[in-house]
């Protein structure tokens, strides 16, 4: 079921196959959403399976009680949608009394929500008048058949958007989740650089929305929030195109677009971050040693594929055999694909049972793949790196190059340490 | 509509996932969403199995709904069955699939597939979970597979007994065992290897390591051993009904189970039965429990929640094998909830039947055991408690699969079970020696690491005072709608006599006691009439 078509004319050939895709759905990112937002809920409107599928993801039940929970469709609220509504504000008001911190409610759409066309945005509303002053109750879908994996962010900072105020003010907004240590530092940075107002999307504190306007140039962390991006251009912002700050060649460029967009001269730019590149690249060096010439097989998942691709290619020596992606959009990669070497193979979508024939085929050197292919391309003798905890391990910035190439060398490393002789 | 933050059971198809990947040669296609796909990392991460489930998913998307998903389906099938070449098939869906109603088993049932069995499946995903899933998709293979085998009706039961005549060993099924049960894989090599000593084959394991070629092999047997209720259960009543196939249904877990056990197959098999003496002989728990040290296990106060096998088979263990004191037993398998309740009933209890660990650990809390066995979901409720948890049933982390052998089942079953319970609490001569050495500087904060947690975690007070140093002022505890209790400076004083381990049940008591009595201030007084009511 693979079609060709053209990338652009350094990627003539982009493989599109729909097939089986073992990718985890939208729900999935609630996982780092929740802890990005210690005073917002998520509540999945779903199934058990919608329940089982974020646990399972979480991997460890850890939390006390966790800020995120699944309203589970019984036969009843299939039987009757008015029922269904009577019943999810009836869920809504006990978890709220529960958890009065909770200051902003995220009704999260799954796939038997959608097909039942349970409409949750009609819900928000009544909700919203319910509770007015006390919480905010927003919607977006995470379903499996609308959303893949990271996507569920894009949808969860969209539904934000229309909340954020307007305001002319010269700001820099970032957007997309970033461990709290690593926004810190990048705002210091911009701060080094000479860009005083940085903001982030999604804030600290869910009710702390930025403001948002015609000054606002927005820089996006991560390269799945098209919609978001769009939808901050629509409310007058420009959208800054640079690869993504994985990397020191792309935090640098990232950082750049940013300084420029405030007119800050290239030489203060090249003072404050050259240190840091220099930094970052000894810190890559040890293992870009171990991954040079390696051969890399990036198994469609994140939606970091591109990004981690060019890192791993340009400033760790490795070997692209295939980059895979769940979807290509062009405009977000514009500039990471510009960095891949010309002619990658670059593939759109799955078809997990050809796709792994091309792996075996290949017998790449390591192959970045989700946690339930992992165990068994290591029993093949592949080696393997889950992508799972690229979301969730601080990995942006030139601070973090070295700690990203080492997840990556670490796989080879184990692999050499291990003995049974 | 039912909310539910952490759940012990997944959906029906998980189950059903369960005995497909337990078994050889048989491929599961499922009409299910992309996300739904996740469940092969259960199998992957939490069992490190080295190979994929042999599942194939539809993965439709919301663009395919206005299209045809029914001709999805069928590429599915006919794909998976020329790539993996099933000796059987399971075609069933997830919960999203059900909704759009393309009935994939008969889509299935219409293709040409070069005769391979097909099973269809029909898990309804908005009322049954997990366990029920597994159960019936057992019953549903074999019953698929055996249909040529059916005997006419009123066909004459054949004896267990037949082995006899037959001139052979007598030989059982071990019905049940499955991937991310608990303990499976070695409480089948446990008892085959008891059924062995008995002289008993085993003759088919099923699901786990099955083909469906074994599956046709059950009615060779002279009888079924019924070894996991929540998955077997169904099937070997039906096995009952229409082969007329004697059960086992003792579960042999602890001591006197597996001796019921035996009494029960060798009873019906017309073997020996066995010898008296043969627990004392192949088991150390018995010795163990009756030997000096473990006289500080007496009374433990325990609180017992899991799947209905492993929590009524653990509140025996405990109560009868172990001399703890059972302060709380409960379930999540609803369909076995009688069971509970009667075996809560002999001990004076109510089950808990819920599937909200929310409750389980509200009850955990208000019974106030010392050591708590049950899934991981207690595990982490007991940790926030500061109670001592071992983990007795699924759901099971990566963890709970460990790499040696440590069966539930069976004469090693029972020694696994008495070490991984009494572990977490401390040994007896430690626990005296520590009381009598308390004062020593040895024993201040920080040597102590090794008991972290083991004391109430409500009152972290009490681990500065057990350096010696009564709180001065005096120390305020909430009532439930009935003021303040305090304690007075000499009242803390005498507390902190007390050895640490029971210190938290002396607290309790004795401002149980004042409440009763209407005392607003605890003195040492106090304390000491307390102590007497208590222990009049």
């Amino acid at each position: 079921m693979g079609a060709s078509s053209v990338v652009d004319d350094r990627h003539p050939a982009l493989l599109k196959e729909s097939g089986q895709r073992e990718v985890f759905c939208g729900l999935t990112s609630i996982v780092w959403l929740h802890r990005r937002m210690p005073d917002a809920f998520f509540l999945v409107v779903g199934s058990r399976t919608c329940a089982h599928l974020i646990q399972s993801a979480a991997g460890v039940m850890i939390f006390a009680e966790p800020r995120f929970g699944t309203a589970i469709l019984g036969e009843r609220d299939l039987a009757g949608l008015a029922d269904a509504n009577e019943e999810l504000d009836r869920l809504v008001k006990d978890l709220l009394e529960r958890r009065p911190e909770i200051r902003t409610l995220f009704l999260v759409g799954s796939c038997p929500s959608e097909v039942i066309k349970l409409d949750l945005a009609k819900a928000a509303e009544r909700l919203n008048t319910q509770l007015v002053g006390r919480v905010k109750v927003l919607n977006y879908s995470g379903s499996g058949i609308e959303t893949t994996f990271t996507q569920g962010e894009d949808k969860a900072l969209l539904a934000m958007v229309p909340l954020m105020p307007s305001s002319d003010v010269d700001q820099l907004l970032i957007v997309g989740t970033l461990a709290d240590a690593v926004e810190d530092r990048l705002v210091q940075l911009f701060g080094r650089l000479g860009i005083p107002a940085v903001t982030s999307l999604p804030p600290r504190r869910s009710a702390d929305l930025p403001p948002i306007g015609p000054g606002t140039r927005v820089l996006l962390a991560q390269p799945f929030l098209s919609d978001t991006a769009r939808a901050l251009v629509n409310r007058g912002a420009r959208l800054l195109t640079a690869p993504y700050p994985f990397g020191v060649e792309g935090s640098r460029a990232w950082m750049a677009a940013g300084a420029e967009a405030f007119g800050v001269a290239p030489a203060q730019v090249a003072a404050v971050l050259d240190p840091l590149v220099e930094r970052g690249r000894r810190a890559i060096a040890p293992h870009r040693e171990l991954l040079a010439g390696k051969r890399l097989f990036l198994l469609p998942d994140s939606q970091l594929e591109l990004s981690l691709g060019r890192f791993l290619q340009r400033e760790c020596g490795m070997e692209l055999v295939e980059v895979g992606t769940p979807y290509l959009d062009r405009q977000l990669l514009d500039a990471e694909l510009a960095l891949l070497p010309e002619g990658t193979c670059i593939s759109e979508g799955q078809d997990v049972e050809r796709q792994l024939e091309r792996v075996r085929a290949a017998r790449p050197d390591l192959v970045v793949c989700g946690l339930g292919l992992a165990n068994p391309l290591e029993a093949e003798g592949i080696a393997t790196k889950w992508s799972i905890e690229l979301v969730f391990s601080p990995i942006h910035g030139c601070d973090q190059a070295g700690d990203l190439a080492e997840l990556f060398a670490r796989s080879l490393r184990r692999r050499a340490a291990l003995s049974f002789a | 509509m039912e909310l539910t933050l952490w759940t012990y059971e997944g959906p029906p198809h998980v189950g059903a996932m369960r005995i497909a990947t337990s078994m050889e040669g048989v491929h599961y296609v499922l009409h299910a969403p992309q996300g739904d796909t996740y469940a092969d990392l259960l199998f992957t991460m939490i069992e490190r199995r080295d190979k994929r489930p042999p599942v194939t998913y539809t993965t439709f998307q919301a663009r395919d709904l206005g299209g045809d998903t029914a001709e999805l389906v069928k590429r599915s099938i006919s794909e998976a069955v020329a790539r993996f070449q099933p000796e059987a098939l399971l075609v069933g869906e997830s919960c999203t699939a059900e909704l759009i109603q393309d009935q994939p088993g008969a889509l299935a049932g219409g293709m040409d597939l070069g005769g391979i069995p097909v099973v269809n499946l029909e898990l309804p995903a908005y009322s049954k979970k997990e366990n029920w899933g597994a159960a019936e998709t057992l019953y549903q293979l074999v019953r698929g597979l055996l249909k040529p085998q059916l005997p006419p009706p009123g066909f004459a039961k054949p004896s267990p007994q037949r082995w006899r005549e037959e001139g052979r060993r007598p030989r059982v099924n071990l019905l049940g065992p499955s991937l991310l049960g608990f303990r499976c894989r070695d409480d089948v090599r446990e008892i085959t290897r008891l059924l062995d000593e008995h002289g008993i084959d085993v003759a088919v394991v099923a699901p786990l390591g099955a083909r469906p070629a074994d599956l046709m092999r059950i009615p060779s047997a002279d009888a079924n051993v019924c070894l996991y209720p929540e998955l077997a259960a169904p099937l070997c009543s039906w096995l009952e009904r229409s082969f007329g196939m004697a059960t086992v249904r003792t579960v042999p877990i602890g001591i006197g189970a597996t001796t019921a056990f035996l009494q029960e197959v060798c009873g019906l098999l017309g073997l020996e039965p066995p010898a008296v003496g043969e627990a004392d002989r192949r088991s150390r728990l018995p010795w163990y429990s009756r030997s000096v040290d473990s006289t500080y296990l007496t009374g433990k106060r325990v609180f017992i929640f899991g799947d209905a096998t492993h929590a009524i088979a653990a509140a025996r263990i405990a109560s009868q094998e172990l001399g703890f004191k059972v302060v709380g037993l409960g379930t999540y398998s609803r369909e076995l909830a009688r069971e509970v309740r009667a075996v809560a009933q002999e001990l004076g209890l109510e089950a808990l039947i819920s599937d909200d660990y929310l409750a389980v650990e509200a009850a955990m809390a208000a019974a106030a055991p010392e050591l708590v066995l049950g899934t991981q979901m207690e595990r982490h409720s007991a940790k926030r408690l500061g109670i001592p948890c071992a983990v007795i049933s699924t759901p099971l982390h990566v963890q709970d699969v460990p790499a040696r052998t440590s069966p539930q089942m069976g004469w090693e079953g029972a020694n696994v079970i008495f070490d991984t319970w009494v572990h977490p609490l401390m040994m007896g001569l430690e626990e005296h020696l520590i009381g009598m050495f308390r004062h020593d500087f040895e024993f201040v904060d920080g040597h102590l690491s090794h008991l972290e947690g083991a004391s109430s975690p409500s009152r972290p007070a009490e681990a500065e005072q057990s350096g010696g140093q009564p709180a001065a002022a005096p120390v305020a505890t909430a009532l439930p709608g009935n003021g303040e209790l305090v304690w007075s400076p000499d009242g803390e004083a005498e507390l902190a006599k007390i050895p640490f381990f029971v210190r938290g049940k002396v607290r309790k008591n004795t401002e149980a006691y004042a409440r009763e009595r209407g005392l607003e201030v605890i003195d040492s007084e106090a304390l000491y009439e307390a102590k007497a009511h208590f222990s009049s």
